[in-house]
């Protein structure tokens, strides 16, 4: 593996750990959040939500609430522009269609999710505004719900859209559904594939609906001038998209609306769509005055998007050597209450670690009466690979095969194809197998005391290209400014600041960098698809070759020399004869102003050589036999991340990315009541793990540099949510015998699975 | 949110006087009031905070007599009272439950009890250790046992005006242990999905129980003493048949629901488990107390 930078020069500032330049404002409670933001003669606003999962909205009068003193405007959707069909990309690369934002924004005919805005108002102050929110009378002729996708799939189940057919490989159906897309990706005859193996094992499982979890919750304060120019200040992954939507949605043209990304507190892919920021703009535009919003976490677990809970099916047939033949997925998602692809990811998911000569996939995307599924961090990959990597587990036992050997004999290596077509790149699947095996963990006795085991599992995620712009400006003292329009969600300032520095030959502390508004940068897509520190730092070094380029001609200049003749060599420019002393971008800040002026390097990119990060997790964990909880004693996570830009921010995020998973695993879950409301909207109920709740995540860095990016980077961010869902699973099934095949594996249900299984079978576990 | 008035007496009477005002609620650490008043599920129109009244903030232990505890005193305080951790572990260890180490320095063992929630961290203990409530209304003071203080899910046994002042718990037997758990799916930050205190007393042999107490929480409308779990122990020497006696007779007794912190069917099985390991909490206090 090579670590070097393209001029064949070892890394002088990447892979080193410095202080993130934008640490010491976060540690200390200084850095302005969408929330932060206040103006003298700001409004607040609140938004009226539907109680029911679904309902046809009757009537909504407002007249009460409008006369209470203090409230200033009142919205509802009557007062969006008409729906209209226009698709655009959404998070992490799916198509959506427009008519569906607007709907979710503000409800029209129909409430078609607990916590569906209805109306929205703008007030003297918060107090007044949620009075005057209960002020507004609504009637509502509450219809039937389905909030459970295989129930959402009946022919006689209650349904969202009527006009909604299956659109089914390529062609729509006629009757209306609830089923809004079924992809299917073949290769091979897959029972003829099946015929072929020794072993062929077929399983279902089940995911509950999941919540990012983020702790901000969303934010957005909106000024609507007279002159008709629009400012939005929110928390927000991607500005640039925000314009856009709002700028859709109102009919409005995009140099009207400028977007200010302010720090933001998580995302995980929860904050790419808009919801307050439509709502705010219009209040605004009503009253002329800012008007700010901010939920609260009810309002952030009933309407912001969730991950699809899902129904799967997985077979994988094998010869004796473990040599897969054959797999087959069924994977239904919840889409929500709108039409979503998320199916349609998973079936780019579920069998891409592994090679095979024949595989089927039907990927059903389904409409329940729930809040539309976003995106959650490598979307869609943890609820169909947990079904394969328990599959299997199993198998690997049947086999009597160690796990990591299995995995190993089968798994993608460069030229490789995944199911939906596309060739993997180098990629370094293997070399994280290799590492996993060859870990101290992994190579150390596993638990060996009653209830304990130790399992695995494999987890992949594409990461993203998109478009990114930087501007690189070199300072009259030779230090350097970084700008971006990628906001900074897991530490990118400091890696951007790090790229440059390579690039210049600075230090990091000598960059400074910073993430722009609309206005001040071109064209920049979103902080997610873990595809920042790639296609953002690869907009930075071209920055920094653009600078590089004029600052030659300026030593070119001074020496009075003819450029050909002058060398970057990553510290200094050199003369080729050594005629002359070595002078670096540093000393050349003096002599800027001397040789023509400021130097500024920009780039604009939308680079494709992006590389999949594929991870391998280990847990050891021991069960409670009489209560169900499950404790993780030990878990380390091993990944493909490339060229790491800060080794500890790449750490953070495979322990991160671990602790949600882990989360998602044993606790996590929408618990709904009958009526489909959902009963535990609170950090109180709905259970994310606790710093208490986890060891210490242990990691492993194998670095397969990307050759689709100079520095060698991949995105890492996503791909450790992945395999924690199969990875505890398995140990579980190991350690007591039981395969829960459902998640959470919250201690009721694993205890209630024990109780079936009988006391004195946990005894001798036979999993 | 509508607006609100604040009241901070420094007296009892005028505490007492002013939490009788309609739409008045005694305040004292806010952290159940505060937050359901925010999430709209109570309408308070006076907040009467109590931390300045001088009764309620009493902590104090006399050999003879027991504990006195305001019913302001915040949790974390208890850590402080040296007695309490040896004599009392079961009632700090509830104390030690509530909320983090922030919430503790402002939520009271009162306020615990006010809350009326059947999954409280703090009842279950004093239930086994035959606590009092000392309760002052406008004509005069009462006394109420713990374990009759709650009456249902958010409902005790005080009036509109009434206000718990203090609560008193006597010095455990010399041959005794008690200790509280509770089961929660994490490790941190929630909230009990059952619990148990239990308190044994020996007879001079070290082995023999001669008396038992049994107290299941967040299993039925309100916490309960299950009495037939603690005669399954009475008179055994704490053996397999007394200990499955005992644990049978709590799931026996809870009248558990369905909700989002746990099925009713786990809540009996729960309530028989930590009814063991309540025990066993217990024994050890005792063998450990020499």
């Amino acid at each position: 593996m090579e670590k070097q930078t393209p001029g064949g020069r070892p890394y002088k500032v990447i892979g080193t750990r410095p202080i993130r330049h934008d640490g010491e404002d976060k540690v200390t409670g200084r850095a302005q959040s969408g929330a932060d933001i206040s103006f003298r003669d700001q409004l607040y606003g609140k938004v009226l939500r539907s109680p029911h999962p679904h309902a046809r909205i009757v009537s909504i009068d407002a007249s009460k609430a409008l006369a209470m003193p203090g409230v200033e405007a009142v919205i509802t959707g009557a007062e969006l522009p008409q729906p209209h069909d226009r698709m655009f990309l959404s998070g992490e690369g799916g198509v959506e269609n427009f008519r569906y934002v607007n709907d979710r924004v503000l409800a029209s005919g129909k409430a078609l999710f607990e916590g569906h805005p209805i109306a929205a108002v703008a007030a003297k102050d918060i107090w007044t505004a949620e009075e005057a929110v209960k002020a507004i009378e609504v009637t509502y002729e509450v219809l039937p719900a389905v909030t459970d996708v295989l129930k959402a799939m009946q022919p006689d189940a209650p349904l969202l859209h009527e006009e909604i057919t299956t659109e089914t490989l390529g062609e729509k159906k006629k009757e209306s559904t609830n089923v809004c897309r079924h992809t299917q990706h073949k290769r091979g005859d897959v029972d003829q594939g099946f015929s072929a193996a020794d072993v062929v094992i077929e399983r279902e499982f089940t995911t509950s609906t999941v919540h990012q979890g983020y702790i901000e919750p969303h934010n957005a304060t909106a000024l609507y001038r007279s002159d008709g120019q629009i400012t939005i200040w929110t928390s927000t992954q991607a500005p640039f998209w925000v314009r856009r939507d709002v700028a859709e949605l109102l009919e409005l043209p995009l140099s009207t609306i400028k977007v200010v990304p302010l720090e933001i507190g998580g995302g995980f892919g929860g904050k790419i769509a808009v919801y307050l920021e439509p709502l705010a703009v219009l209040l605004s535009k009503k009253t002329g005055k800012p008007v700010k919003l901010v939920m609260n976490r009810q309002e952030v677990f009933l309407a912001t998007g969730p991950a699809s809970s899902t129904a799967t099916r997985i077979k994988i047939g094998v010869k004796k050597d473990g040599t897969i033949t054959a797999a087959a997925a069924h994977l239904v998602y919840e889409a929500g209450a709108f039409p979503s692809n998320w199916a349609v990811m998973g079936s780019m998911c579920v069998l891409a670690p592994y090679k095979m000569e024949t595989l089927l996939i039907d990927a059903f995307d389904v409409l329940t009466n729930t809040p539309k599924v976003m995106a959650y961090r490598a979307p869609s990959s943890p609820q169909a690979i947990f079904g394969v990597e328990s599959v299997l587990d199993e198998i690997a036992l049947e086999l009597g095969m160690d796990p990591l050997e299995l995995r190993m004999k089968n798994a993608v290596e460069e030229g490789d194809r995944r199911a939906d077509g596309p060739k993997f790149p180098r990629i370094g699947l293997k070399e994280t197998i290799q590492a996993a095996m060859d870990s101290e963990h992994y190579k150390s006795p596993a638990p060996s005391g009653p209830n304990q085991s130790r399992a695995v599992a494999v987890g992949f995620w594409f990461n993203a290209g998109l478009q990114s712009s930087a501007t690189v400006g070199i300072n009259m003292d030779g230090t350097a400014s970084v700008v971006t329009g990628s906001v900074d969600i897991g530490g990118s300032r400091a890696s951007m600041a790090m790229m440059a520095a390579e690039a210049l030959g600075l230090k990091a502390e000598e960059v400074r960098p910073s993430v722009a508004d609309t206005d001040a940068i071109g064209h920049t897509d979103v902080t997610g698809g873990s595809r920042t520190t790639f296609a953002t730092g690869m907009a930075v070094y071209e920055a920094c070759q653009d600078v590089l380029g004029q600052l030659k001609k300026r030593v070119a200049t001074l020496w009075e020399l003819p450029e050909e003749e002058i060398e970057f060599d990553g510290s200094a420019f050199q003369h080729a004869d050594n005629g002359k002393d070595p002078m670096t971008v540093k000393e050349l800040g003096a002599k800027l102003t001397a040789t023509g002026g400021p130097v500024m390097g920009h780039s604009s990119v939308a680079p494709t050589g992006v590389g999949a990060s594929f991870g391998v997790h280990i847990a050891d964990v021991e069960v409670d036999p009489e209560t169900g909880k499950v404790t993780v004693l030990r878990y380390t996570v091993v990944q493909d991340v490339g060229q790491a830009i800060h080794p500890s921010y790449v750490e953070g995020q495979m322990q991160g990315g671990a602790v949600q998973g882990i989360g998602w695993a044993l606790n996590e879950e929408y618990v709904r009541n009958d009526e489909g409301k959902m009963m535990n909207p609170s950090f109180l109920d709905y259970r994310v793990p606790t710093m208490l709740d986890v060891p210490s995540i242990e990691t492993i860095l194998v670095e397969v540099p990307n050759p689709g990016h100079p520095y060698g980077v991949r995105g890492v961010g996503e791909t450790p949510i992945v395999p924690p869902l199969g990875t505890l699973h398995n140990a579980i099934a190991r350690a007591v015998g039981v395969r829960m095949r459902s998640l959470p594996m919250s201690p009721p249900k694993l205890s209630a699975a024990l109780q079936a299984k009988g006391l004195e079978a946990i005894a001798a576990p036979t999993p | 949110m509508k607006p609100l008035e604040y009241h901070a007496p420094g007296a009892l009477d005028d505490a007492v006087r002013l939490s009788a005002e309609a739409g008045a609620s005694p305040l004292a650490g806010g952290t159940d009031l505060i937050v359901q008043h925010r999430m709209g599920r109570v309408e308070v129109a006076h907040m009467v905070d109590l931390k300045k009244i001088p009764e309620l903030n009493v902590l104090e232990f006399d050999k003879k007599s027991g504990l006195r505890l305001g019913a302001a005193v915040p949790c974390a305080a208890l850590a402080e009272c040296e007695p309490i951790g040896r004599l009392y572990p079961s009632l700090l260890e509830g104390a030690e439950l509530i909320g983090s180490t922030q919430i503790q320095s402002r939520a009271s063992v009162g306020g615990n009890l006010c809350n009326g929630s059947p999954a409280a961290d703090t009842i279950c203990a004093l239930i086994v250790l035959d606590a009092v409530c000392v309760i002052q209304g406008a004509n005069g003071s009462r006394e109420v046992a713990a374990k009759d203080f709650m009456t249902g899910p958010g409902e005790t046994a005080l009036n509109k005006g009434e206000l718990l002042v203090e609560i008193r718990v006597p010095p455990p037997a010399p041959l005794s242990g008690n200790g509280y758990l509770r089961f929660i799916p994490r490790n941190e930050m929630d909230i009990a999905v059952v619990c148990v205190a239990a308190h044994l007393v020996f007879d001079k042999d070290r082995e023999t129980c001669l008396d038992a107490k049994i107290a299941v929480g967040a299993a039925a409308p309100t916490p309960l003493l299950v009495e037939q779990a603690g005669r399954a122990l009475i008179g055994s020497k704490l053996d397999e048949p007394a200990l499955k006696a005992a644990a049978q007779a709590a799931s026996k007794a809870v009248r558990p629901i369905d909700d989002a912190r746990g099925t009713a069917e786990y809540r009996r099985h729960m309530a028989g488990v930590l009814t063991r390991r309540a025990v066993g909490m217990a024994v050890n206090r005792f063998k450990e107390s020499g």
